[in-house]
């Protein structure tokens, strides 16, 4: 276990990562993007998606942990034998995640409610472990959290447009916080969207989006 | 909750619940590996064999060890060790005592470990406040409903080679709406029995 690529189940795609700074940023966010291009860690992605604000909470969780897993794997990239680095990356990514999981329960009982073990699932997310990998065990401290930062941007904007669509045209209307956006009478809610076949639904049209304006072949992506 | 029986929750946790169409568990390896009939009943069976062992395992550290010793907030991290820990011992066994089987299924199990389905079946068993026998009744299910969905999802995978599809949603994008007429195929068995 300890000399395999965490990234395997998902075809390898981890180890695709250059440039610095800015480009790093682009990559991330963009050319690269973790959910939409390299269509990894889509399991938490589908499963809060159903509502604008679940989506936006699962971001914030999701930078959160990947820019601390990023920054204390590359503080300690030296001094993680080569062999059990996989277990203590592991243990780095658990104990973010068991934070985040903590500060929610104690100030949004509700969300947390909602999110249910979902939070717990990053652990097992291979973007983050793909990115302590490839990037964070390479590189020092400062571009990991940029390296960090923009992978954590790029699934929270996916998670966003997933999580827009997904509300708007299930129930009609989007709610965050005081603001409303109301499609109006005219637009009867599909129920069917907030469900479970809508999540993939929606996804595999934003993948083939993706495609489409990059100009890619999406059976390049695939292996 | 406890009143359901252990066959009532198997049977759920297969259709109504599937774990991977309903709570979109283990997608990773269910894109990548669902290109061939047999190479998914592979990770299927070996999924569901973890996944039964790695709940009642899970179940017994929680509340034997973690709650005594309020440590809940540490479940995370111990789960995720545990199943390591059980994938490797699995992985040793089989290697030492049948290569045949080993070189069938062995390359399945590292894989197994970062299936994100094993580790929300344990979460799902804690947070559902299931009793023992309930969860060995909802791990084996679990697995055995995503060996259906990545049976099922390889053979449709087999048929469309041959389609006609439009470019951009080539590869991963047709497979995520092929999952979305499953997922809608599967709510047909909704109201046959129901857990939570």
């Amino acid at each position: 276990m300890a000399d395999k690529n965490a990234c395997m189940t998902c075809g390898g795609r981890g180890g695709l990562c250059g440039g610095k700074g800015i480009a790093t940023l682009k990559e991330g966010v963009w050319t690269n993007n973790p959910l939409a291009i390299q269509v990894l860690g889509i399991c938490s992605a589908l499963a809060v998606t159903n509502k604008l604000s679940n989506s936006l909470v699962m971001g914030c969780a999701f930078l959160f942990v990947c820019v601390g897993s990023n920054l204390f794997v590359s503080l300690l990239r030296n001094n993680i034998p080569h062999r059990i680095r996989m277990i203590a990356e592991v243990a780095i990514i658990a104990t973010f995640v068991i934070l985040f999981d903590q500060f929610l329960k104690a100030y949004y009982w509700e969300m947390s409610k909602q999110l249910g073990p979902y939070v717990g699932l990053i652990i097992t997310n291979c973007i983050v472990m793909g990115r302590a990998e490839a990037f964070a065990l390479q590189n020092p401290p400062i571009v990991s959290i940029v390296d960090g930062v923009a992978n954590g941007i790029g699934y929270g904007v996916a998670l966003a447009i997933i999580g827009f669509a997904r509300e708007l045209f299930g129930s009609g209307q989007v709610v965050l916080g005081n603001l409303v956006l109301d499609l109006g009478y005219w637009y009867t809610p599909n129920q069917l969207m907030i469900l479970a076949p809508g999540a993939f639904f929606v996804f595999g049209v934003l993948i083939a989006f993706f495609n489409l304006v990059k100009g890619g072949d999406g059976e390049e992506d695939k292996k | 909750m406890s009143d359901t029986s252990a066959i009532v929750i198997l049977i759920a946790a297969i259709f109504t619940n599937n774990i991977l169409l309903s709570n979109f568990l283990g997608m990773c390896s269910f894109i990548a590996c669902s290109s061939q009939v047999g190479t998914a009943l592979g990770l299927g069976t070996a999924v569901t064999f973890v996944m039964t062992m790695t709940t009642m395992i899970n179940y017994s550290v929680y509340y034997f060890l973690l709650v005594p010793l309020k440590l809940v907030h540490l479940q995370f991290i111990v789960f995720i060790a545990v199943i390591a820990a059980f994938v490797q011992l699995v992985e040793m066994i089989v290697e030492r005592f049948s290569p045949k089987l080993y070189f069938s299924l062995g390359i399945f199990l590292p894989l197994i470990t970062v299936n994100c389905a094993i580790l929300g079946a344990s979460l799902f068993a804690i947070i559902r406040n299931y009793t023992f026998i309930q969860t060995i009744g909802f791990g084996f299910g679990a697995g055995l409903g995503w060996l259906v969905a990545i049976v099922l999802m390889a053979g449709l995978q087999q048929k469309m080679r041959y389609s006609d599809i439009p470019q951009p949603f080539k590869g991963v994008s047709v497979a995520m709406i092929i999952t979305c007429v499953m997922a809608m195929a599967f709510m047909g068995f909704a109201g046959m029995v129901t857990i939570q």
